[in-house]
């Protein structure tokens, strides 16, 4: 296990860490280009979503949104956008060539998830909450601003985390075409047969990604309107329960 | 001058992927490179076949396990949500000190990957048979194992192959993340691709690509439909 050593000694190196090409810069470009993949992918599909949502349609919008971005590799897909001269300059950076073709790889990509659990969360929230705000006289918007949405909350956030960890795993595959990122260390060990430096890299991207779903976690637990402590049975047949997606089964692209 | 025109046309007619034209469509390319687009493909499918073939042999004594256990599912599908987390990108340099770059590592990789969505998938089946049903079974005299086969598992069966399919359409994609330990597939030829700026090559591999993660779905639907017909049988007779 001479290459774990190798991965160790590289860990512990400081100098793998600082300077342009060190370690941490590189996560910071990777969070930074995370981020406003996530951030654009949110403006444009929570409110089709949601809305959609609202008005009890667009199933099939997000069955295909999903089935699409499952089928189509992102390697392939950020492959297709690097070579291709249209999206950004020639330079290189987190907001530069290979990096702008991240940006919108991730994007497409960060769109899925969150659509389809965006639209279930409101389409499942229940009938009879419904009519009871129907009852009180509420507007659409009303019951759309203050019982669908915190209801679905959580549900909603759900997607994002997912999103989340998903394009933070696809920022790592851009190392494959030249782009920014930890990715980079991992590639980089590999096609210079320095498999330590490769395993390294590979280290801190797991963890990082375990760090980040963590906190999505987190952040999803807080914006829960339904807060359950210690048990998380004693709501069952409230009508407001929090509809339940299959999120193993839908996280798939990295 | 019209002579020289089309002389020059037709002495580079052939190449849309020259030193000088890079097409992304080109027929040519196809013809020209057809013994390596169909080595990548049948590697792509080999793969994928293999890793969704392990996932599915575990998959199963995995499920029933967690089901029979009910202590060890939580910390099953935590395991399994935990491994989706990896990146696909990190999880194969990690297999690597003990797999060496083989194929066998980007098999496991992505074995573990569709295996996280399988379990759940088997579980969800299995807890989808609705109780009556059981009961019904159990009086009639089925024993657990003959109940669990006669039964529970052709009535899991709708939700356990969306799982399927799900694993397999996601696995092809993955797949060509393998090209990092030099066994992806058609992801080799997207990556040469662009170390090399081929728009052909890159295009077509991708193309290949979505290509073969439709016909597989297609498969297994079709599959289902010959596994499950009470299902259609009914529909038709309505």
């Amino acid at each position: 296990m001479n290459v774990i050593a190798d991965a160790w000694d590289y860990l512990t190196t400081a100098s793998s860490w600082t300077g342009d090409a060190g370690m941490l810069h590189l996560m910071a470009q990777q969070l930074l280009i995370t981020f406003t993949a996530l951030l654009v992918a949110m403006l444009i599909g929570l409110p089709i979503a949601l809305w959609l949502g609202h008005l009890g349609r667009g199933g099939l919008l997000a069955i295909n949104v999903s089935n699409i971005g499952r089928a189509v590799p992102t390697f392939a897909l950020l492959a297709l956008l690097v070579v291709a001269d249209w999206p950004g300059t020639r330079e290189f950076g987190p907001y530069g060539r290979a990096g702008l073709a991240t940006i919108i790889a991730l994007t497409l990509f960060a769109l899925p998830p969150i659509i389809t659990a965006a639209n279930v969360a409101i389409r499942e929230v229940s009938p009879s909450v419904r009519q009871a705000a129907d009852g009180m006289g509420m507007t659409g918007w009303q019951k759309f601003w203050r019982v669908e949405l915190p209801l679905a909350a959580s549900l909603v956030m759900s997607g994002v985390r997912l999103a989340l960890v998903q394009v933070w795993a696809t920022a790592t595959i851009a190392a494959l075409v030249a782009g920014p990122g930890l990715g980079r260390v991992i590639t980089d060990g590999f096609y210079r047969t320095n498999y330590g430096k490769g395993i390294a890299g590979a280290i801190v991207v797991a963890t990082v990604a375990l760090v980040l779903e963590g906190l999505a976690a987190l952040a999803q637990r807080r914006l829960d309107p339904v807060p359950h402590d210690r048990s998380p049975k004693r709501h069952q047949g409230m009508s407001a329960t929090r509809p339940m997606v299959a999120e193993g089964t839908d996280a798939v692209g990295h | 001058m019209t002579l020289l025109a089309a002389a020059s046309a037709t002495a580079d007619a052939p190449s849309c992927y020259s030193r000088l034209t890079n097409e992304w469509f080109c027929w040519q390319y196809v013809q020209d490179r057809q013994d390596q687009l169909v080595s990548a493909t049948v590697e792509h499918i080999q793969i994928t076949l293999a890793a969704i073939a392990v996932s599915v042999l575990i998959a199963f004594p995995l499920a029933l396990l967690a089901r029979r256990l009910p202590r060890l599912e939580a910390g099953i599908l935590g395991l399994s949500t935990a491994v989706y987390t990896i990146p696909s990108l990190a999880l194969l340099p990690l297999l690597v000190p003990f797999t060496d770059l083989s194929k066998t590592t980007v098999v496991i990789g992505l074995a573990l990957y569709a295996l996280t969505i399988l379990v759940r998938a088997v579980l969800e089946g299995l807890r989808s048979v609705p109780e009556e049903v059981r009961e019904s079974a159990t009086g009639l005299g089925y024993g657990p194992t003959r109940r669990l086969f006669r039964v529970e598992l052709p009535l899991a069966l709708p939700v356990m192959m969306a799982g399927l399919r799900v694993a397999t359409v996601s696995t092809v994609a993955l797949t060509t993340v393998g090209t990092i330990v030099s066994y992806g597939g058609l992801g080799n030829l997207i990556s040469d691709g662009v170390l090399t700026n081929f728009r052909a090559e890159l295009m077509t591999a991708s193309i290949i690509c979505v290509v073969l993660a439709v016909v597989l779905d297609l498969l297994i639907v079709g599959s289902q439909w010959l596994l499950t017909p009470w299902t259609h049988g009914r529909a038709a007779r309505a």
